[in-house]
Formats: structure tokens, C-alpha cells, sequence
């Protein structure tokens, strides 16, 4: 048996208890399921495989889900940031009220959101109408999927940049400020540096779930190929035509990009973690 | 501590098992019970008929044989529910949109081998075609398949990929230039020129119906008839059906699924089920929901009086089946998997159409 | 602190302030509240009278008890795997500890259409384990046990990711004590490290809740839709979206919504006094 511990370390007990709990829960939910993605796509010869997810439909479909997935991003990091400030240092009526809506987006089934989404912005929707009368066209376009992105994505900016700021120190922007420092300056050399960070990670843990998304995106996007089709719905339509190995190929990229975000935001995290320990 | 790691591996494992066996009962034969269950899984448009036919079904098989029967329905995109069939979803019979979603089934091994010649005609209780719904006053002046590739027109159809309906209509689309004496290139190129005015490309045939109806997208919705008349009666006056001068005879197909009702022991049931949809209540109920019913002396009874293919209502004696229209079948094209191969598989001419330039 | 601060506001502060504030408003207003406005809308478009006949259909109910019973279960699997991995990863020095953590978050950034599908080629007939599973009688994809791996899968970091920053910022130097004063695991959990995580921990039960209780995609992969068995209310949403019926489908949203924003409420109220009370 592997040996994890090493025992001078480890003064608290229950570490064997920990592992173990955590390890089974996650094999049966994590680790077994992902394993067994990886040995499906194996049944197909490395050519193939190669051939499959480098079709021009699915690379036209990830430039799809990428660049609207960034688009969205980060438009909602700049908002994210904004409301986790007006949150964090002002107070206002109903601040509470807004606080608590930030997380609807996790609430209200990915379904609906895009049916309510693009029945708004449709041509004759409420939102839709005023658009299209300056010649912009929302629904059934890239920029609905983007819309419907911003959507899903804006609990995440919001939420890991909101606990930064509560505990950033005062004490340097009044330094800052006493010595002639304007505000714009101090936000940007001052604040903006310490919560970097954090608007990273969250900006790409709203990349990731942004580039899944299938619920919402399906209703709003039209779904033309090469144009609003996006991969996770590339997947359902391989499924659709029993094509499994395509659809696990295809599936397995969208994994290893997960994973690549995931590292990133490992690294930024840690980062973060060490800057917040050292204070 | 190794003590302790055992009693953590036994205890998650305990909670693991116990949450996934919740509900499990097996039984062999169940003609002897009081009460049988069967599941029917169906595609999305067939919602309203088997509501209707299920009551009708329970009434006939409680007098029958005294036994309660209740269906547990499920229903979906035509494709979808085959897979689900075809991966594990335990379903007594399947009632889906081509035969080519119930050779999905077929090919795991859950259905044997010529299934379609366990029921009538092919295995289709009832049939439907594709037509053209408008709005109201037809302002874009559509009458038949050419008038789709005019330049001004927006089209809503599914997506082929994705959904039986969309097949249907991609088919009877290209029967039609086919007609027309054209080379497959010709044929090729119109049907690019077609999906070209495509507004929106819905995984399936109600989300495109909600694309048109609800959303107000695009001039004309190429739909199966009983939807057409479905949204024709929802919203009397809005909308108007063209029917087109040729269009496909769609066989929606049913089946056993063999395995599954020998497991259960429902096998009895579930045949009289499927047979049952061509009893004549029950063509009546299909007719209802404007289905085409199979059997030729109910269909004369739904018949369609009026001379014009432009429907701006639906009649009040419900005499809405339209006759005389040319309607080709699947057998034109060699078959589900022949026209699968040449049309919508990986690479096949579907695809070509929206490849790029 | 926070009235000082406020008096300290000079008027161009005041100014930025509300322009601030009214961005922010004004992008949760148009994001978040147009479209819930719409769910509502349409869910009265026909009165009260077809409200209450919608969430009160024999199949309606039955998927509010499958989501409530799905929603439950999930929470206590998430809360004993969050508790003991977020408590493995912060107080344990072991080997392979990243790794881990990295396969935690994996599900956030797993598209929910793939989290279907694995679960699907683990569990389903094409797996090598159906033909056991099948012996023992045991059914998981398209039933209930299937759905409720899926909604585990999707809500199964948030516990843990609340908790791990928090348990890293306070350090283990007062559980090192108690354990060298020989307590044992769990009563240096209860009575030294839980006190710490209280709030954190309750906003990783809020999320996993209101993200259970709406998750779509990955649990429409595995539910099969079976009518009044494997519907939960956002696939009997969907189901009832698809009849046309527009009214019912909304009026179970606004249900649903509603279910989430008094969960979320809750909590933020449970948090605020405490704090108050604190002070």
C-alpha cells in the first residue's frame, strides 16, 4: 500500500478517516466515470481520433463556444468586479435584496433562463425590440449565446472577488490617499493588484462553466453549423446519430480544456493563497 | 488507525449502495397480477394522441381482462429516445418517428429482427406528411417547395442531425426537385439555396414550432401536418396551412421491445397495446389528433372537402386529411439506412450543404 | 467603520458612488430580474386559476417530491464529502494532495451534457458493469439513483470550495494544540474548527441546494423523462414547455425560483444577524 503520510507531519488525528471518505466518494463520483471516458475513446486508433475532432464542423463549433465564452467572461468581469465593490464599500437601498439575487443564475433551471432569455430578445421581445430598431439582432446570433452566457456566468466573478475585498486593509489606500493619490490611482495601483487574483480564477471558472453550457444556449443560439452551433451541442448531435466514439473524442478535448483551465486556476489560487497568508 | 480506515471504506460504501438501490422490483409474469405497468417511450408530437389512447387502452384492456394497466410515458426528440431505449432505459414498447431510430434499438439486440412485420403496414398504426405552415393572409405567397429558395423567405426547420421530423421534411424537400427532372447537383444546389434562408436550425421539431409560433421567426415553418394543425387550432387566426404538391408519407413505426417484456413478463400486454392503435376507436382517437389513420375507410371519414391547398382553417367537421397530394415514402429512397448513408451521416450530403465555400 | 467611512465621502465620491451603484443595478436589473419579470409574466398570462392547476397536476407534484427527495440526498452526500475532503486538503500534509484537489473542482468545469454522458458509459448498457448491475437488480441510469449521481456530480466542489480558503486562512496551529492534548477527531472538529466554518459552510449548503434543485442538462442525459417516476421539475418543465403549454411550465419555474430565492434569503438574513449579534 501506498504510504500518503508522512507521519512527523500529521499531529491531528482522523487523517485516515479523511482520505478515505473523500478518496471512495470520489472515485464513485469523479474518478470511475472519468475513467471510464477515457477507455471508450481509446477503442479508436489515435488517426481517428485525430480525424474526428479536427473536422472543420467541430473546430468551427469550439471557435464558436470559445470566443463567446471569452466574450462573456469578460464582460462579466468587469461587472462582476463592479457589483462585488458596490456590495463590499457602499451602502444602498435594497443592497441586501441584490446581494441575494446573485446566485439565481444556479437557481433558475439553464432551460428556462434561455427560453425567458430569447423570448426577450427575439425582434419583437421586450428587450429585442429596442435593439433591433439600431439594427442589432440578439437572438438566434452570437450575440445571444453571449447574452445567455453572461447569464450563467455572473455568481462566480461576483462571489470570489466579493470575500477578497471584504478583507482587503483599508490602511494602504488611506496611506495611499494621504500622499496625494487620486482615486482612479489608487483603485488601479493600490486595490486592483491585491484582488487580480481572484477576479482571474473566477473569470476562468466562468470560462469553463460558460464553454459547457448547453442548456440555455441551445434555445437562443439557432443553431446554424459553422456559424452558432457550439460543441457541447456538436456532441448531442453525434449522439444523435449513434455516433459514440465521435461524441466521447469530442467530449475528451472539452475534458482536457476543462482540466487546462483547471490547472490555471490552480495556480492563480495558489498565488492568491500565499498572498493572503503572508499579509 | 487501519481500523478506522476500514470503518470510513465501509461506512461510504453502505451510504453509496443504499442511495443507489432505491427502487428496484422484478417481476416474471404479470398476467396474474391485478395491475400491470408498461412504459411506452415516444417522440415529442405524439404527447396529446397517446394521453388520449392510453385512457382509451385501459378502459378496453380493464374489460378485457380485468386487469388495471397504467402507461408511464416518457417522450423526447425521436433520436434521443432511441439512444435512451438502446442504452438502458427499460421501455415495454416504443412508438418513435422513423424506423430508423427503432433500428437503434434493433441493432443492440433488444428488438429481434423483422419487427416491422409484427403489426400492419409496416409497423405504422398511423402516418402523417409534411407541410408548410404561414401566417395569416400567406404574405410571402408560398404554395410549394420552390417558392422556399425565393431570397425573401425565412424558413424554420429542425435540425436533420437532430431530429426525425427534419428528416422528413429534408426528404420530401428533395423529392420534390427530384421530381422536377433535375441532376442530383441541381437537386444539391436548391437545397443549399434552401437551407441558405434557414433563420434557425432547432435540435428539435417543437422547438422550431415555438421558433414560429412563439417567437414570431421566419415566413414559413416546414412542419408535420398534425403539428401544423395543432398550432392551426391553438391559434385560429394567425396562421395558415399551404399543403404542397408532393410531399413524403411518414411512417411513424412501433415496436416491442423483446427483451424488455420478456423480462417483465408484459409481453401480452404490450403486443395487445401496439395492436390495439388499429382497432377503429383508435384510429378515430389518431385521426383526432390529426394523424392519418392507417385504416382507408376512416381515413375517407376525415377526408378534406375543399379544393384550394391552402387550409385557413381548421374545418369544423374536422374533415382535414388532404388527399390529393403527391406523397412519396422512405422506400423511394432505399430504405432508412440506405437514405441515413447518403444523406445525413458523417460527411454525407447533408453536411456538404453547410460546408463552407 | 463603515458609518466613518461613509461621512468621510466627499461629493465627487458621493457621485461616483451612485454611478456606480446604478451600473450595477442597472446590469443585475436587465440580466437577472427582466427575465425571472418574464418567467413571471408568463406564468400569470392566464391567471391564478391556471397557476394553481398547473403546479397542482398529479405529475407536477410528483416531481416536486422527486426533486425535493433527489435535492436532499444530494446535500448529504455533499455534506460529508465536503466536510472531511475540505478538512483532508487543509489540515493533512500528504503526497498527491493537488491532484486531488484539482479532481474536485472538476465538475465545475465539466460541460453537464459530458457529466451525463460519463455516467451514462459507466453505468449504461454498453458498460461492462451493466450486465452485474442487471444481476443484482440494480437500476441507476434512468432512474432515480442515475439522477442522483448526476446532481451530486454537478454540485459536488461547492462545499468544499467554500470551506477550503476559509480553513487555509486560520491555519491548524489550534487543532495541532488540541491534538497534542490528545482530543480526538471529531472533538477537535466540533468544538475547534467548525465554529470557524459556520457561515461558509451554510453558503456551500445554500449553493448545492440551489443548484440541485435546478440542474437540467446533465440530468436530462440520465433521467430517460419517464412521466411521474424520472421528471424532475426542471424536466417536467421542459416536458410541459414542449406540449406548448406555457403557462404550466412557467408557473413550475416560478415555483422553483421561488424555492431557491427563500433558501438563498434565508440565508443571507441567518448570516446578517449573526454577524449583528456578533458586533
Amino acid at each position: 500500500m501506498i504510504r500518503f503520510t508522512k507521519k512527523s507531519k500529521n499531529i491531528i488525528p482522523g487523517f485516515g478517516l479523511s482520505l478515505g471518505i473523500t478518496l471512495t466518494i470520489l472515485s464513485f463520483i469523479v474518478i470511475i466515470p472519468l475513467i471510464s471516458l477515457v477507455i471508450f475513446t481509446a477503442k479508436m486508433s489515435l488517426s481517428d481520433f485525430i480525424h474526428v475532432v479536427t473536422r472543420p464542423r467541430v473546430l468551427a463549433s469550439l471557435k464558436v463556444s470559445v470566443s463567446t465564452a471569452f466574450v462573456a467572461s469578460v464582460i462579466n468581469a468587469i461587472f462582476g468586479v463592479l457589483l462585488a465593490w458596490i456590495l463590499v464599500r457602499y451602502d444602498f437601498p435594497w443592497k441586501r435584496l441584490l446581494d441575494g439575487l446573485i446566485e439565481l443564475p444556479f437557481a433558475l433551471p439553464t432551460a428556462v433562463a434561455g427560453i425567458a432569455i430569447t423570448h426577450l430578445t427575439v425582434t419583437n421581445g421586450w428587450v429585442g425590440s429596442i435593439f433591433d430598431k439600431i439594427g442589432i439582432k440578439i437572438a438566434y446570433t452570437k450575440v445571444g449565446i453571449t447574452v445567455a452566457l453572461i447569464f450563467i456566468g455572473i455568481p462566480f466573478i461576483v462571489r470570489t472577488v466579493q470575500p477578497v475585498l471584504e478583507t482587503l486593509d483599508k490602511d494602504y489606500e488611506n496611506v495611499a490617499s494621504v500622499l496625494g493619490a487620486s482615486k482612479i490611482q489608487i483603485f488601479f495601483h493600490v486595490i486592483l493588484p491585491e484582488i487580480l487574483p481572484s477576479i482571474i480564477a473566477g473569470t476562468t471558472m466562468a470560462f469553463a462553466r460558460c464553454l459547457g453550457e448547453y442548456g440555455s444556449v441551445v434555445f437562443i443560439a439557432g443553431n446554424t453549423p459553422y456559424e452558432t452551433e457550439i460543441t457541447p451541442l456538436l456532441i448531442m448531435s453525434e449522439l444523435q446519430e449513434y455516433d459514440y466514439t465521435s461524441a466521447t473524442a469530442i467530449a475528451l478535448v472539452m475534458l482536457v480544456i476543462a482540466f487546462a483551465i483547471l490547472f490555471f486556476n490552480a495556480v492563480i489560487q495558489h498565488r492568491t493563497a500565499r498572498i493572503v497568508c503572508a499579509r | 488507525m487501519k481500523k478506522k480506515k476500514l470503518f470510513a471504506l465501509a461506512l461510504t460504501a453502505t451510504l453509496g449502495v443504499s442511495s443507489l438501490v432505491g427502487c428496484t422490483k422484478q417481476a416474471a409474469d404479470t398476467s396474474k397480477d391485478s395491475s400491470v405497468e408498461i412504459t411506452n417511450v415516444s417522440y415529442d408530437p405524439t404527447r396529446e394522441l397517446y394521453k388520449e389512447y392510453n385512457e382509451v387502452f385501459s378502459k378496453y384492456w380493464k374489460e378485457k381482462t380485468g386487469q388495471e394497466v397504467s402507461i408511464v410515458q416518457s417522450h423526447g426528440g425521436s433520436g434521443k429516445q432511441a439512444l435512451e431505449v438502446a442504452n438502458g432505459l427499460e421501455a415495454d414498447v416504443v412508438t418513435l418517428a422513423l424506423e430508423g431510430d427503432v433500428d437503434a434499438v434493433k441493432n443492440v439486440g433488444l428488438i429481434e429482427d423483422g419487427y416491422t412485420s409484427e403489426f400492419d403496414l409496416d409497423s405504422s398504426p398511423y402516418t402523417s406528411s409534411i407541410v408548410f405552415l404561414v401566417r395569416k393572409g400567406n404574405p410571402k405567397n408560398i404554395l410549394d417547395w420552390n417558392d422556399l429558395l425565393k431570397t425573401d423567405v425565412g424558413v424554420i426547420t429542425p435540425n436533420p442531425k437532430t431530429s426525425g421530423g427534419a428528416r422528413w421534411n429534408y426528404l420530401a424537400a428533395w423529392y420534390y426537385f427530384e421530381k422536377q427532372g433535375l441532376s442530383e447537383d441541381a437537386i444539391l444546389q436548391n437545397m443549399k439555396t434552401l437551407f441558405a434562408n434557414v433563420l434557425v436550425l432547432d435540435s428539435g421539431a417543437r422547438g422550431s414550432t415555438t421558433s414560429f409560433v412563439e417567437n414570431k421567426q421566419g415566413d414559413v415553418l416546414i412542419a408535420w401536418e398534425n403539428e401544423a394543425f395543432l398550432s392551426l387550432e391553438e391559434h385560429p387566426d394567425e396562421y395558415e396551412i399551404v399543403v404542397p404538391s408532393v410531399s413524403i408519407l411518414c411512417q411513424p413505426t412501433v415496436a416491442i421491445v423483446d427483451e424488455i417484456v420478456d423480462n417483465r413478463g408484459t409481453r401480452a400486454v404490450s403486443t395487445e397495446y401496439l395492436s390495439y392503435l388499429y382497432s377503429d376507436e383508435a384510429q378515430k382517437v389518431e385521426a383526432k389528433w390529426y394523424y392519418r389513420p392507417s385504416n382507408q375507410i376512416i381515413l375517407k371519414e376525415f377526408e378534406y372537402k375543399g379544393n384550394s391547398n391552402v387550409i385557413t382553417s381548421v374545418p369544423s367537421d374536422k374533415k382535414w386529411i388532404v388527399t390529393n397530394l403527391d406523397l412519396t415514402d422512405i422506400k423511394h429512397f432505399g430504405g432508412w439506412t440506405a437514405a441515413t448513408e447518403k444523406h445525413f451521416k458523417e460527411g454525407g450530403l447533408f453536411d456538404s450543404i453547410y460546408e463552407k465555400k | 467603520m463603515e458609518k466613518q467611512s461613509k461621512v468621510r465621502m466627499t461629493r465627487s465620491e458621493q457621485i461616483v458612488k451612485w454611478i456606480l451603484v446604478i451600473l450595477g443595478t442597472g446590469f443585475v436589473f436587465t440580466m437577472l430580474v427582466l427575465p425571472l419579470i418574464y418567467v413571471l409574466a408568463t406564468a400569470f398570462r392566464q391567471g391564478i386559476g391556471a397557476f394553481v392547476s398547473a403546479v397542482t397536476d398529479r405529475y407536477a407534484l410528483k416531481s416536486i417530491e422527486l426533486t425535493v427527495y433527489v435535492t436532499v440526498i444530494t446535500l448529504i452526500v455533499n455534506v460529508i464529502f465536503g466536510i472531511f475532503a475540505s478538512f483532508l486538503l487543509t489540515k493533512y500534509n500528504f503526497i498527491g494532495k493537488r491532484f486531488i484537489s484539482t479532481l474536485i473542482d472538476l465538475p465545475l468545469a465539466i460541460s453537464p451534457i459530458i457529466a451525463g454522458l460519463i455516467f451514462l458509459l459507466t453505468f449504461g448498457r454498453s458498460s461492462f458493469l451493466y450486465p452485474y448491475l442487471r444481476q443484482f437488480g440494480v437500476k441507476i441510469v434512468f432512474a432515480v439513483p442515475g439522477i442522483v449521481l448526476a446532481t451530486i456530480f454537478v454540485t459536488f466542489p461547492f462545499i468544499s470550495r467554500e470551506l477550503i480558503p476559509v480553513l487555509n486562512s486560520i491555519g491548524k496551529d489550534e487543532e495541532d494544540a488540541a491534538a497534542l492534548m490528545g482530543a480526538g477527531f471529531f472533538k477537535i472538529f466540533r468544538e475547534i474548527t467548525f465554529p470557524h466554518i459556520k457561515w461558509a459552510f451554510l453558503y456551500g449548503v445554500v449553493l448545492s441546494t440551489a443548484r440541485a434543485l435546478g440542474e437540467f442538462g446533465a440530468v436530462s442525459v440520465l433521467s430517460g423523462h419517464l412521466r411521474g417516476r424520472t421528471n424532475t421539475m426542471p424536466l417536467h418543465i421542459e416536458v410541459t414547455y414542449q406540449a406548448f403549454d406555457f403557462t404550466g411550465a412557467f408557473a413550475m419555474s416560478s415555483i422553483l425560483v421561488a424555492m431557491a430565492l427563500i433558501i438563498l434569503v434565508v440565508r443571507n438574513v441567518l448570516e446578517y444577524r449573526s454577524k449583528k449579534y456578533q458586533s
